[in-house]
């Protein structure tokens, strides 16, 4: 397996250089209309950082979130990964890369429905080759953490939203990664449990030196930030370093 | 990527949609159900027909009189009556022939004690039991000697044995042939069903002089019904054939250019005829059901393809919590193969029994052999390989981000 090594101390951890994505759409009569969403993004983010994304509904943040967690690839410009070039990884290297590095939390919690919290925090260990039984005791580890113990059990449908997300920030952290992705996590919560979860990242960032990346509308969330940055129809508009 | 895992997976796919998997399942029960049922139907029909061939003698010939083109020729007819125990004599002399029985026949009436019986007595030469390749069951057949002195002895085939002994031991016993007493010397083991589905056990055998002299009578003294004619090797039956025919053209002083008056029939000939058709038969039921495993296969494929796109979303968080295409691949395949192996499984239990249920309320021969059992088996599979692959592929190859925005 070739796949990179992430490790903290590497420098930086992410890099974009002139970054662009179209989209390309069918219209009516079956003509090809090319929508471009980012333009020219240039980023570069070191490790240990804690950094949010804000911009307009629209304005690309999703889009670049999912090119940074391997789940989509970009349409020109580069990313290097930890001094790897994303583009020259196959499928099984990013795949690996995903389940051993990045840990990605949706704003829809994206839980795999009928089964347990504790079996969805364990199933990236599965995917790594670890038995069931340990998987399970590490995933029990990481809801304790989370304050989910007693309702290792439960299915998602049986999970309030605040559960939910944070079953699924159990299972981005299950193996460990020096990245968390995280867009908008906190979208569909309340105030009280998306200041709970804030605490969450900020403990983890602070405490284990992860490196966050987290996609937001708010600036009460954006304040528990060290960087913004903020984009405007595809392009960096803001980069600064958060000062409260 | 750890296989054991990956299974599991699978397996709680499974369980979590029984009725789509029961009801997927039932196309492949039924299917190797039917292969299985259909299958031991044919080799059933096929043992049969080889059981009859291997009982009824080996290299021969049954020679009939009459012309093989006269048209209103029957076997059995008696109005021809060209052939003669000599004849038979005089081919039994030939180089490429073994021996030869001559045989005249009638229905007779039989009576033991209270019992009657009617039946088709054949009158024939001491050799016609090997020749024929008829096995004693109790007693002796008559011998050269009762030959010679036309005695009053008769060897009955099973099903006649039964009908007028019952439990009782025939042999010694003394039944009246149309009402002559004739003494019991042996009893046939039982052939079942020849060829044409003439009961062949349902017969009583007396020397041919007995007949002739008093019982079928004759208005043409020596003439015959028919006669077994046995080859000496497989190998040269065919110059047998023309031997036969040139003798009795000879004999019968028939001239060049003249049609015979007999006709030789190669009954080993028949019996391939028949083999092959058996085979066609095994093979025709046998494609016929593999339709119906066909047919439960693109079942499942489209189970699975309906599967694929109504859990894409699954497949994409699980793609973006790190598994790679093989491990999609495999779960998908592992789902399509468990439903097939299971349910071969099953309609191979069904099929067992239902071929068990058929043997018994049919009466017919079925065979079930471990190459069928295998076949069905590895068919199953193979369906669950091929129909489950294109599905698992398909899911296998989504983009992850697609997969999660699917609605
Ligand atoms: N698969 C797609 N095909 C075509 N266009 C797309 C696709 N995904 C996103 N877009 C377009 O790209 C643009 C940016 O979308 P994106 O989801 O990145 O926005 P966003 O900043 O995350 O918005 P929000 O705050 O509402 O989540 C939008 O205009 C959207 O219509
Ligand atoms: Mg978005």
């Amino acid at each position: 397996m070739t796949a990179p090594e992430i490790t903290r101390t590497s420098n930086p951890l992410i890099q974009i250089n002139n970054l662009c994505k179209n989209y390309s759409l069918q219209d009516a009569n079956g003509k090809t209309i090319t929508n471009q969403v980012l333009f020219d993004v240039n980023l570069t983010i070191n490790p240990g950082e804690f950094v949010t994304i804000m911009g307009h509904s629209g304005s690309g943040k999703s889009t670049l979130m999912n090119i940074l967690g391997c789940l989509d690839i970009p349409t020109s410009g580069s990313y290097w990964l930890a001094g790897k070039n994303v583009a020259t990884l196959s499928s099984n290297e990013l795949a690996r890369i995903r389940n051993q590095h990045i840990g990605f939390v949706f704003q829809g919690f994206n839980l795999l429905k009928r089964m347990t919290a504790l079996d969805n925090v364990a199933t990236p260990l599965l995917y790594a080759g670890i038995n069931r039984t340990l998987s399970r005791k590490r995933a029990l580890e990481l809801l304790r953490q989370t304050g989910l113990e007693n309702f290792a059990l439960h299915q998602p449908n049986q999970l309030s939203g605040g559960q939910q997300q944070r079953v699924a920030i159990s299972r981005a952290l299950i193996n460990n990664p020096p990245l968390i992705l995280a867009d908008e996590p906190t979208g569909n919560l309340d105030s009280q449990t998306s200041n709970e979860i804030m605490l969450l990242f900020q403990k983890l960032n602070r405490d284990q030196g992860i490196t966050i990346v987290l996609v937001t509308h708010e600036d009460d969330i954006a304040a528990y930030a060290k960087r913004l940055i903020r984009l405007k129809d595809g392009r960096v508009i803001v980069d600064k370093n958060n000062t409260n | 990527m750890n296989l054991f895992a990956i299974f599991g997976e699978a397996l709680r796919a499974l369980r979590q949609n029984r009725m789509r998997t029961a009801l997927t399942m039932l196309g492949m029960i039924i299917g190797v159900a039917a292969v299985v049922l259909m299958l031991s139907i044919g080799e059933g029909a096929r043992t049969k027909i080889n059981e009859t061939i291997a009982a009824m003698g080996s290299n021969l010939f049954i020679v009939v009189p009459g012309a093989t083109s006269s048209g209103g020729f029957s076997f059995g007819s008696g109005s021809v009556r060209t052939l003669t125990i000599s004849d038979a004599y005089a081919i039994a002399e030939l180089p490429s022939i073994n021996a030869t029985a001559p045989v005249v026949s009638g229905t007779v009436q039989l009576n033991y004690a209270a019992k009657n019986w009617s039946t088709i007595v054949t009158g024939t030469t001491a050799n016609y039991f090997e020749i024929g390749n008829w096995k004693m069951e109790a007693g002796a057949a008559f011998t050269e000697s009762d030959l010679r002195s036309a005695a009053r002895v008769v060897v009955l085939g099973s099903v006649t044995a039964k009908n007028l002994f019952g439990d009782e031991d025939p042999v010694g016993k003394t039944l009246r042939i149309t009402n002559r007493p004739f003494q019991v010397a042996g009893v046939l083991m039982a052939k079942g069903q020849s060829l044409t589905g003439r009961d062949q056990d349902d017969t009583v055998v007396i020397p041919i002089t007995t007949s002739e002299r008093q019982v079928t009578g004759s208005q043409f003294p020596g003439s015959i019904r028919y006669m077994l004619v046995q080859g000496k090797s497989a190998t040269e039956m065919d110059i047998a054939e023309i031997e036969i025919t040139q003798l009795l053209r000879q004999r019968h002083r028939i001239a060049k250019g003249k049609e015979n008056d007999f006709t030789v029939r190669n009954l080993t000939a028949i019996a391939d005829v028949a083999t092959d058709a058996a085979k066609v038969m095994s093979i025709v039921l046998g494609a016929i059901a593999s339709v119906s495993l066909l047919v439960g296969g693109i079942g499942i494929m489209n189970i699975m393809l309906v599967s694929v796109t109504e859990r894409t979303r699954e497949i994409g968080i699980r793609m973006a919590i790190g598994a790679n295409q093989r491990a999609i691949l495999v779960q998908f395949l592992l789902e399509a193969m468990m439903i097939c192996i299971l349910g071969g499984l099953i309609g191979l239990l069904i099929g067992i029994g239902g071929a068990w249920l058929v043997s018994q309320a049919a009466d017919m021969l079925i065979v079930i052999t471990l190459g069928m059992v295998g076949l069905a088996f590895l068919f199953a599979s193979a369906v669950g390989i091929f129909f489950g692959f294109y599905p698992a592929k398909k899911a296998a190859s989504l983009n992850p981000v697609d997969a999660l925005r699917y609605e």
